[in-house]
């Protein structure tokens, strides 16, 4: 896969779609590529946030520890974001990423997140307004499920 | 030392001036005999004076002298030659003349120079010795580059005039003397008119230059304290930059520069002052001459012949009084600096000679208790550090000294070691005070380990051993030139008062590290590394750098046999993908374009980096191989990419370590230089624009810059150009460049690259981390371990160790003490830069690795945390300059003192 086409699946990726293409590519260059065979750990609970990992191609499981071991609780499909939160504030992994296919993904680093955020606001305001929205959505959640108890 | 130089000088080369005065002396007789013999030819053969008769002879080479009271004498009669004769003889005895002056001149200087360069060095080695036997105290006031500069540049001048200390006087107050005895004789009283006028010279002209011997101090005070600032600054930069005081020291230096810059122009203003002086009255004399001799002739008082003759003579003074004084102006200026570098070197408490003298021999174990009696020690500001404090370390017992901020641990363990002197009390072993014993006993008996680590410049190797060179151990064979080297080297050592000790002996003392000779000392070297948790570092820096193939044989002659190794196990391991190795015929994609198409390591400027494209040779390569239209296109789509990748970003961005084509700087430079190329065909660019491009694609590697440049068609491409390229090899570029070749080691890169052979992938998360772990199995498994740690063991630790980190630089410091084997073995806090857990380890191990093999030294450790006393035999607490408990770990946890208050 090649720099223009992760620059498309980043776009497709709700949190940068309203990026400018060339921040993007930006991005994905300064970008790691990375893959994993399945069964190998992306991060593990608990581990500081260091990354945040786009999934390029292949599948991988989101693991919660439970006392009666890790539990599935969602899995990742292409085009989908992990451990951005972890990257956005210093706090540690709140779940285990794990391989569940041959993965390809684009390891973006904490340090030229931030970088780049401070470097082109627009861009910082695009992410504020996804995270906004999400927000707002899980308040609405939150509701929805206080009311339907 | 001694304070008049002309003492000193005299003192030690004595014989040789006396030597070199009469060669000079001797020297004068053909150099008067060359001022008579032009004369001679020209009255004689050429204008015929004496040949008036055809056939007429003269005699030739007839010694006759008219000596006082005897008469005339003849020695020889000489042989008669006629016009022409003579003239050919006379004129070969000026040519024979001619050579014997220049041959003794040659000598004098020659003489002059070779004695006033022995001088210095043994003036200059003199300093140095003085520098090894100050007391510690002297070095906490001096800065070091202030005594470089003593010892290089003050005393230097000393060796030019140290030829001309005795003979310049006695020889031009000779001719003075002469020519204003010559004066005398001609007429007294305007002989007596010189005489007045060269009183008044030598009277007043060093009184005037007392000033200029005062300006003298002053200049070499201001610039040896620049010479200490500037070593300040060098040393201490860092601190100047966290600081911003970089313009406090621009000022403070130009301060010092304006300084010296008043103080010597001060003294080329008195200088020139005093010359003009002297001149003006040396040509008083003459006028005086003029004007009352004139007065006497007209008063019919003298005749005429004589005034001329007065005159005449007169002119043979000035010469050698101007010399003579400019010889005593010399002889003050070297005297001050002499005396002031002698005043800096006159210390109090010289260590004595005895105590640091030459001895091979071993001395025996130090078997009697160490004990302070009533030892107390101040700070260089008088306060109390230690308070009349007695106690005993018995041998092979184990002590941990215990400290509260103020206690005064350190400063025991520091007089234990020498480096502190007792201000009353003593420290001693057994009867001895310590202070009394030979550095032979202690320095070999006694090792003492810091927190404050100095190491030299040189590789850790020698920084390791460095505490086991006492003394040169073996002889060295020479044999044919460098045998004469060597009995010269010696010769001229012993001339000067230098030692002759040969510095490539062997000076590494064995048996102390317990081991026989340079084969089995690593196993020691191995032990101690390993003890103070070293061996890893040292391996990772063998690792990264390239071995010295002279040194390490092994690792080249079995690099096949690793490089499968690593290999099977990767295969084994199933993370084969982690590496992509080279291979002759097959692209390496995990590589650079450069290094395949090079598919080598660049061993000279020739073909590295930014060279390589520009190379002419590489150039055509690439057109035959029809690789330069499609790495130019390349080169091009990859400044375009980065330009609009990176082009809003500022210079100092991190982002541009990521980008591996081109430098920030040089994003501007390719912006134009793209302009200027735009639709431009590729035959119309220049060399030098094309080598500019072209080298843009050289670093691209395709998985992990992803611009999708790559095709297979241009893989094999590159593979064809690779052969091609080594074919036709021109031989200046042989040396140049070492092919990459599976069954050979690659002196040029380092051991990582020679073992993995390839590139690791670049899309596996920690696959360093993993392939290095499983090279140190490897490497273990076949026995080349040692091999790798003794490359590491070359590294060069830079400037006071400053490459290493301040954990390794205490860690090697550690080491370097428990290599020789001590009885006593003083550590004073000497892991402070490891955090908590690893200094426990490295504690524990020490005391093990200390008393391996049934050795039991005593040991005694200023412990940084009280929590580690728990591992020694007895435990002494200090408070405020006060022993406060003593006891083992048990008693003192037991009592409520302050131990107990410390560890909780």
């Amino acid at each position: 896969m090649l720099l223009k086409d992760e620059v498309g699946m980043l776009q497709r990726v709700p949190l940068f779609s309203a990026i400018e293409p060339t921040k993007l590519k930006l991005l994905a260059f300064t970008s790691d590529r990375v893959s994993y065979s399945a069964g190998q750990i992306l991060f593990r609970q608990g581990d500081e946030g260091d990354a945040a990992y786009v999934i390029l191609s292949g599948r991988a499981d989101i693991l919660v520890d439970s006392e009666s071991g890790p539990i599935k609780v969602a899995e990742l499909e292409p085009n989908s974001i992990v451990g951005e939160i972890a990257i956005l504030c210093n706090s540690s992994r709140t779940a285990t990423v794990r391989a569940a296919s041959p993965l390809e993904v684009l390891r973006i680093r904490k340090d030229h997140f931030l970088r780049l955020m401070r470097e082109f606001p627009e861009m910082t305001i695009e992410i504020l307004r996804v995270l906004a929205d999400r927000l707002s959505h899980t308040t609405a959640d939150l509701i929805d499920a206080r009311s339907a108890k | 030392m001694e304070p008049s130089l002309a003492r000193y000088i005299w003192t030690h080369t004595k014989k040789q001036q006396l030597w070199i005065l009469m060669i000079v002396v001797l020297s004068m007789v053909p150099y008067f005999m060359s001022f008579d013999l032009p004369k001679l030819i020209v009255n004689g053969p050429i204008q015929g004076r004496g040949f008036e008769q055809p056939g007429a002879t003269q005699p030739f080479m007839r010694l006759h002298y008219n000596l006082p009271f005897i008469g005339e004498v003849q020695f020889f009669s000489g042989f008669q030659l006629d016009r022409k004769e003579t003239l050919f003889a006379l004129s070969l005895v000026f040519l024979l003349l001619v050579v014997i002056n220049g041959l003794f001149k040659f000598y004098i200087n020659t003489y002059k120079g070779r004695l006033g360069e022995r001088m210095l060095r043994r003036i200059r080695f003199d300093l140095v010795d003085r520098v090894l036997r100050f007391p510690p105290v002297y070095f906490k006031r001096v800065k070091s580059a202030e005594v470089a500069t003593m010892v290089k540049d003050e005393v230097e001048p000393l060796g030019g005039f140290i030829g001309d200390a005795f003979l310049q006087p006695v020889l031009l107050g000779g001719q003075a003397l002469t020519a204003m005895l010559f004066i005398m004789i001609q007429n007294v009283w305007l002989g007596m008119i010189a005489v007045v006028i060269v009183v008044i010279q030598i009277v007043l002209i060093p009184r005037m230059r007392r000033r200029l011997i005062v300006l003298g101090r002053q200049r070499q005070l201001t610039a040896r304290a620049l010479s200490g600032r500037v070593g300040e600054i060098v040393d201490g930069i860092g601190a100047v930059h966290v600081h911003d005081t970089s313009n406090y020291e621009r000022a403070d230096i130009a301060a010092r520069l304006g300084l010296i810059f008043k103080i010597r122009f001060d003294l080329y203003q008195w200088k020139f002052m005093v010359k003009f002086l002297n001149n003006f009255l040396a040509q008083l004399t003459p006028f005086l001459f003029y004007m009352i001799g004139g007065y006497l002739v007209i008063q019919g008082r003298l005749d005429v012949g004589q005034l001329v003759a007065v005159i005449g003579a007169y002119k043979d003074l000035p010469g050698p009084m101007k010399e003579l004084i400019d010889w005593d102006q010399d002889r003050q200026d070297v005297q001050v600096k002499y005396q002031q570098v002698v005043e800096q070197f006159t210390v109090e408490g010289l260590i004595a000679p005895k105590i640091g003298a030459l001895t091979i021999d071993d001395p025996d174990p130090m078997t009697n208790p160490l004990s302070a009696i009533n030892l107390s020690i101040a700070d260089d500001g008088g306060a109390t550090l230690l308070n009349r404090i007695s106690l005993q370390v018995k041998p092979g017992e184990t002590v941990a000294l215990v400290s509260t901020a103020t206690g005064g641990a350190e400063a025991l363990a520091e007089a234990f070691a020498r480096l502190n002197w007792p201000d009353s009390g003593r420290v001693a072993s057994g009867t001895d005070d310590l202070l009394e014993l030979p550095e032979a006993v202690t320095g070999r008996r006694m090792s003492y380990a810091s927190s404050d680590v100095f190491l030299f410049q040189a590789s850790l190797r020698d920084n390791l051993l460095y505490g086991l060179k006492h003394a040169p151990l073996t002889s060295v064979p020479y044999d044919g030139a460098a045998a004469d080297q060597h009995r010269w080297n010696i010769h001229e050592a012993r001339r000067s008062g230098n030692p002759d000790l040969d510095i490539h002996s062997d000076w590494i003392n064995y048996a102390s590290a317990g081991a026989t000779g340079p084969h089995d000392l690593f196993e020691a070297v191995r032990r101690v590394l390993d003890a103070v948790v070293l061996s890893r570092d040292i391996l990772d820096l063998g690792l990264r750098s390239s071995a010295d193939l002279t040194r390490h044989t092994e690792l080249a002659r079995r690099i096949v046999e690793l490089r499968a190794a690593l290999r099977t196990r990767l295969e084994q391991e199933g993370l084969s993908g982690l590496v992509v190795p080279f291979e002759p015929g097959a692209y390496n994609k995990e590589a650079t374009i450069g290094q395949n198409l090079l598919f080598g390591a660049a061993a000279g400027p020739e073909l590295a980096d930014r060279a390589l494209a520009a190379n002419p040779y590489f150039a055509s390569v690439l057109r035959q191989a029809g690789l330069d239209r499609t790495l130019y296109e390349m080169g091009l789509e990859i400044a375009k990419q980065a330009i609009e990748l990176f082009a809003d970003l500022p210079p100092d961005h991190q982002f541009f370590q990521q980008l591996a084509f081109m430098s920030a700087e040089e994003i501007p430079a390719y912006e134009t230089l793209l302009q200027r190329l735009k639709n431009r065909p590729h035959e119309a660019v220049s060399e030098n624009d094309r080598a500019m491009i072209v080298t843009l694609s050289f670093a691209y590697i395709e998985p992990r810059h992803r611009f999708g440049l790559l095709s297979d068609e241009l893989m094999s491409k590159i593979v064809a150009a690779r052969s091609r390229f080594y074919e036709n090899l021109p031989p200046e570029l042989q040396n140049a460049v070492e092919r990459y070749d599976p069954a050979k080691y690659i002196a040029a890169a380092t051991v990582m690259d020679n073992v993995l052979f390839g590139r690791v992938g670049n899309n596996h998360p920690d696959a360093p981390d993993r392939i290095r772990s499983i090279v140190y199995d490897i490497l273990d498994e076949l026995g080349l371990y040692a091999e790798l740690l003794d490359v590491g063991l070359d590294f060069n630790v830079g400037s006071g160790g400053r490459r290493l980190t301040g954990g390794q630089r205490q860690k090697l410091d550690v080491a370097r003490a428990l290599l020789k084997r001590p009885d006593f073995l003083i550590l004073n806090r000497p892991l402070s830069a490891l955090d908590q857990r690893m200094q426990d380890k490295v504690l524990r191990n020490v005391l093990e690795e200390a008393r391996r093999d049934g050795h039991s030294p005593a040991i005694v450790w200023v412990v940084t945390n009280p929590a580690m006393a728990m591992m020694f035999d007895r435990v002494i607490v200090f408070d405020s300059g006060q022993l406060a408990e003593d006891g083992t770990h048990e008693t003192l946890l037991a009592g409520n003192g302050i131990f107990k208050e410390l560890l909780s």
